[in-house]
């Protein structure tokens, strides 16, 4: 399997990425909103991995900065559920149209 | 010739300037003392206008101008500013001076005690600039300027009661009406501004460009009748009358000045001073002649049965504005600037003495006076001297420049002659109807009345003076004036056909005067009971007013609602639409911003693709 092409896995990438997105813009519930940014972050992640190996400069480095991204991803989400524990003992709902105190 | 003070002639209107300027600006403070500033500035004036009168007794016929100031350039095209001096401005300014100080004089003791006299005061001295500003203008531009300036002055005083509403209307009617004349003057100009060789419109040119006939015949002819159609303006000959009475609701001594002896005197002088275009147009001659004897008349048959005492007296002026119209337009130059001088006189007399009354009885109601003669002397003496002189009997003033204008029409044209004989007997009547209501008989309401004070008096007196001997520049045996005037000898042929005749109709109209309200023989109300309809038609003034108000007052006002209503819904229709319509976009716009983190996140998302297609798309297109 020499000359293996990227792109299929560029595709993927691109295909979950706006999967998330439209997660993150429409879903109802804030946990699926958090799921949704924690499914791009993880399709950047393939973007990488993929470049890593079948790229123009195939090295390790694709690979090692993927780790990076995960662990952050994880201190990320980590917050984000804390601040949604503290939006829900306020608000008493988890619903994101219901948090306008912003509104013009 | 040297001119020693000619050259200095452009000072005269600049004092009266000087004194409206003082008071427009510290006159609340100075209260009382502005009356002094505005007397001692028109008395300044006055001495230079002597000055300069005398200097032209000499029967020089070269004017002297003065044209340096360069106004403005339009092209190839210069306009100039500056003044001119000959025999006639000499004698307007002598006129206007003169009237001028002696109304201040009489403002004195007539506005005692008015809060705004220190304004009344500066309104005066505007007036006599711009009066004397019109009359040594040496170019007609310039005339016209200051034309309207006098209207303005005109407007001001007249309504210088501004609470009443009677004197804010008459302000108004009179400047609205002027006005019309002057659109007139004004295509008269630009006539002759296209039509003059070289564009120029000083006086010289004009006298050049018709002499040598560079104008053709039927656009002299139009420009005669444009320029007369101002002077019917502003002299209040018909159909342009209808403001003069009504101006009566303006303070008497500017009645006096501006009614009777200077602004309605500019028409005449108007058309004085552009005679060559007139001589050359035997056409518009005629008009002159023609609305000139009508107006004299007219006016006349108004004036017998009028009430008001000022009114009585602004038909008079009218009417002889109209004699004098009718004199130039007959050729007769001489014998109606005569007129003008001696009427300034007397007709200033007149309405002065009417003020003295009123000022005694406050009311202007001539049925309501009586008896005033024997506690207002000097005022019934002076203005019997003056009624006299318009009567035109023998030896006063008026007696002389009557005759002398009925004589040339006697020998030119003479239906003209008997409308003015008829006139003349007619104003005789109303003088004498209106001295005798007032001075005579029994008091017929109650009022204490005294004469007026010196400041009151003194220029009755003074005029009463000229009234009387004026007359005696320009008789049949002394044709001083005449060949002065116009530098030719002016031989006034002595008719004494026309002499007895005038006498005759100015003491039948005394006579019958005294008959119906003297002696009160025959009644007047008798004689008016005959004639229901005819005295109703001569009381309301032929009911030009009502008709004017028909057919230009109503309409007008009409379309100017239609205008309102333009203004209303179409042009603040299109503004309000266009705010409206930046306040719906605001309105929708602001549905974005509904606090949601969601849709912000989806509008960056769309601002995100919108950018990476305009920076990196544009390879594609």
């Amino acid at each position: 399997m020499t000359d293996a092409i990227v792109t299929p896995y560029l595709t993927l990438g691109a295909i979950l990425f706006c999967i998330g997105l439209y997660g993150a813009l429409s879903k109802k519930n804030a946990i699926i909103v958090l799921l949704s940014i924690e499914l791009m972050l993880n399709a950047s992640n393939l973007n990488l991995v993929a470049f890593a190996k079948m790229g123009v400069n195939p090295s390790l480095t694709g690979q090692i900065f993927s780790l990076f991204t995960i662990s952050i991803a994880a201190a990320e989400v980590a917050v984000g559920i804390a601040i949604l524990i503290m939006l829900f003992r306020n608000k008493g709902t988890a619903d994101v149209d219901e948090m306008d105190s912003m509104k013009r | 010739m040297v001119s020693a003070y000619s050259q200095y002639a452009w000072l005269i209107p600049l004092f009266p300037l000087l004194a409206f300027l003082i008071l427009i600006a510290i006159g609340k403070q100075l209260k009382a003392f502005g009356v002094y500033v505005s007397v001692v500035c028109t008395l300044v004036s006055f001495v230079l206008s002597v000055l300069v009168f005398i200097e032209r007794l000499g029967g020089n016929m070269e004017g002297y101008t003065w044209n340096q100031f360069k106004w403005l350039q339009l092209g190839d095209v210069n306009l100039y500013m500056g003044f001119e001096i000959n025999n006639l401005n000499a004698l307007m300014l002598i006129i206007v001076t003169l009237v001028s100080l002696l109304v201040n004089i009489y403002s004195k003791g007539y506005m005692d005690g008015d809060d705004r006299i220190s304004v009344f005061f500066a309104y005066v001295s505007l007036f006599t600039f711009s009066m004397l500003g019109l009359v040594i203008s040496e170019n007609l531009l310039m005339l016209y300027i200051f034309w309207e300036l006098v209207g303005v002055c005109s407007f001001l005083l007249i309504g210088f009661w501004f609470r009443k509403p009677e004197a804010k209307a008459a302000a108004k009617k009179a400047f609205i009406v002027t006005r019309i004349g002057d659109v007139g003057l004004f295509i008269a100009m630009l006539l002759l501004f296209w039509y003059i060789p070289g564009h120029a419109l000083d006086f010289a040119s004009i006298h050049n460009a018709v002499a040598d006939q560079q104008i053709p015949g039927h656009i002299v002819t139009w420009i005669a009748i444009l320029i007369f159609v101002g002077a019917v303006g502003k002299s209040g000959q018909f159909p342009l009358h209808t403001w003069l009475p009504d101006a009566m609701e303006g303070p008497t001594p500017i009645s006096a000045l501006i009614h009777a002896a200077t602004m309605v005197a500019a028409g005449v002088y108007l058309v004085a001073r552009m005679y060559d275009i007139f001589l050359a147009s035997p056409e518009a001659l005629a008009v002159v002649a023609a609305i000139g004897g009508f107006t004299a008349i007219f006016a006349a048959t108004i004036g017998i049965v009028q009430n008001d005492i000022k009114r009585i007296l602004a038909y008079s002026t009218v009417s002889q504005l109209g004699y004098m119209m009718m004199a130039l337009g007959i050729g007769a130059y001489a014998a109606g600037i005569f007129h003008l001088f001696t009427h300034a006189f007397f007709k200033a007399l007149l309405f002065l003495g009417a003020g003295s009354v009123i000022h005694a009885v406050n009311t202007q109601d001539i049925r309501e006076m009586g008896g005033l003669g024997g506690k207002m002397k000097v005022t019934a003496w002076t203005f019997a001297i003056g009624a006299l002189a318009l009567s035109g009997i023998v030896p006063f003033s008026g007696f002389w420049s009557k005759d002398a204008i009925l004589t040339e029409a006697f020998h030119h044209n003479q239906l003209l002659f008997w409308v003015g004989l008829i006139a003349a007997f007619f104003t005789a009547f109303y003088m004498s109807r209106l001295f005798f209501l007032v001075f005579s008989g029994k008091q017929r309401s109650e009022y204490e009345a005294h004469e007026s004070p010196v400041s009151m008096t003194f220029p009755l007196i003074v005029l009463a003076v000229l009234a009387a001997v004026s007359g005696f520049l320009f008789t049949p045996f002394n044709g001083w004036f005449g060949s002065w005037l116009t530098g030719r000898t002016v031989t006034e042929e002595a008719s004494a056909i026309v002499m007895i005749l005038s006498t005759l109709a100015g003491l039948a109209g005394i006579g019958l005067g005294w008959l119906m309200y003297g002696k009160r023989s025959v009644s007047a109300e008798a004689v008016s009971g005959r004639f229901p309809q005819l005295h109703t038609l001569l009381y309301r003034k032929y009911y030009i007013d009502e008709l004017y108000d028909f057919v230009f007052v109503k309409p007008l006002k009409k379309i100017g609602r239609v205008c309102h209503a333009v203004d209303v819904y179409l042009i603040d229709g299109i503004v309000r639409l266009l705010t409206g319509a930046g306040l719906s976009l605001g309105k929708f716009a602001i549905r974005i911003q509904n606090g949601q983190v969601q849709s912000y996140g989806l509008i960056m998302l769309l601002g995100l693709l919108i950018l990476a297609v305009a920076l990196a798309g544009r390879r594609f297109i």
